[in-house]
């Protein structure tokens, strides 16, 4: 097995323990494993390529220097986005003009199950997802579509559903209340859904609600 | 349960965290109302694409000022025991 197999299939636990002894190839091979990731959350918050770029590189020299006080409570791709998640919420904050302020503070009272808007286009899907992801031009949908929410609820469903992280990872990682997280979560996911199955739905098998509320 | 209250434990219920009692009024009004069974149905199906979707790629120069930045910073702070002086 050559050396390049050998760092191909060895455990992130291992490959963390090889870079905190200074083994530099074992944490480049960390980099190379989670860098696509990593780049494509930062260009899915920020919207902005080299501002992803940047974000990429300050969380690995991130990692890289605080690797050191990593002691695996989370996988080590769970520690690397939450770096991520914190470099970009700093450039968002940047943009806005806002140094300290929290992204919660201003929008703390919407966010409640009161307002959940209602689905309104309501139709079984043509195709399954397993066909869909075949296709290459589902991919530009998807993004549209995650494009057009807003950013508090872009930034939860991307930690959440789109990179897996627990609800409370995704609080942690934006600094949100756990509860905030949830109705964000799912504002998110209710308009993703409304904005595919305009698309994707099968106008033959649309459902009209006979009355709002039963 | 009204859909309202539906779409309040649609998270719970998707990810499969909600408690036992409300799962089971949860699906007595799933059963009786279809509207609500093809939105619970749309939205796993969002989520598994942009689940299984596709990362954007690194382009292949930002990689490489990655691994260089990454490899500098390394020889700073592992041959000299610490960031060089400015």
């Amino acid at each position: 097995m050559t050396n390049e197999t050998t760092i191909a299939v060895t455990s992130d636990v291992e490959l963390v323990g090889r870079a905190k002894k200074g083994n530099l190839d074992a944490f480049e091979a960390l980099a190379n494993r989670y860098e696509q990731r990593v780049y494509s959350l930062a260009l899915r918050m920020l919207r902005q390529e080299q501002d992803a770029e940047d974000v990429t590189q300050q969380t690995f020299l991130s990692a890289m220097e605080n690797l050191k006080g990593f002691r695996g409570e989370a996988s080590f791709s769970t520690w690397v986005l939450r770096i991520a998640s914190h470099a970009a919420l700093k450039v968002i904050r940047k943009r806005k003009g806002l140094d300290t302020v929290s992204l919660e503070e201003a929008t703390e009272e919407e966010d409640s199950y009161g307002s959940i808007p209602h689905p309104e286009y309501i139709a079984d899907w043509r195709q399954s997802p397993e066909e869909l992801v075949r296709k290459n031009e589902i991919q530009r949908l998807l993004e549209d579509a995650l494009a057009k929410l807003d950013e508090k609820h872009r930034l939860v469903f991307l930690l959440r559903d789109v990179e897996g992280l627990s609800v409370k990872e995704a609080a942690e990682a934006l600094g949100l209340s756990e509860g905030n997280t949830k109705v964000r979560l799912l504002r998110a996911r209710l308009q993703l859904r409304e904005e595919l199955t305009r698309t994707l739905g099968d106008p033959e098998r649309r459902v009209v609600r006979t009355h709002r509320d039963h | 349960m009204k859909c309202a209250e539906l779409l309040a434990t649609l998270n719970e219920y998707v990810d499969g965290t909600v408690d036992p009692a409300i799962c089971e009024v949860f699906e007595k009004h799933m059963a009786g109302c279809n509207p609500c069974q093809v939105v619970v149905d749309n939205i796993r199906k969002t989520i598994t694409l942009y689940r299984d979707g596709r990362p954007y790629q690194l382009p292949v120069e930002c990689r490489q000022r990655l691994h260089s930045a990454l490899r500098e910073r390394w020889k700073e702070t592992h041959l000299t025991g610490g960031p060089a002086p400015a």
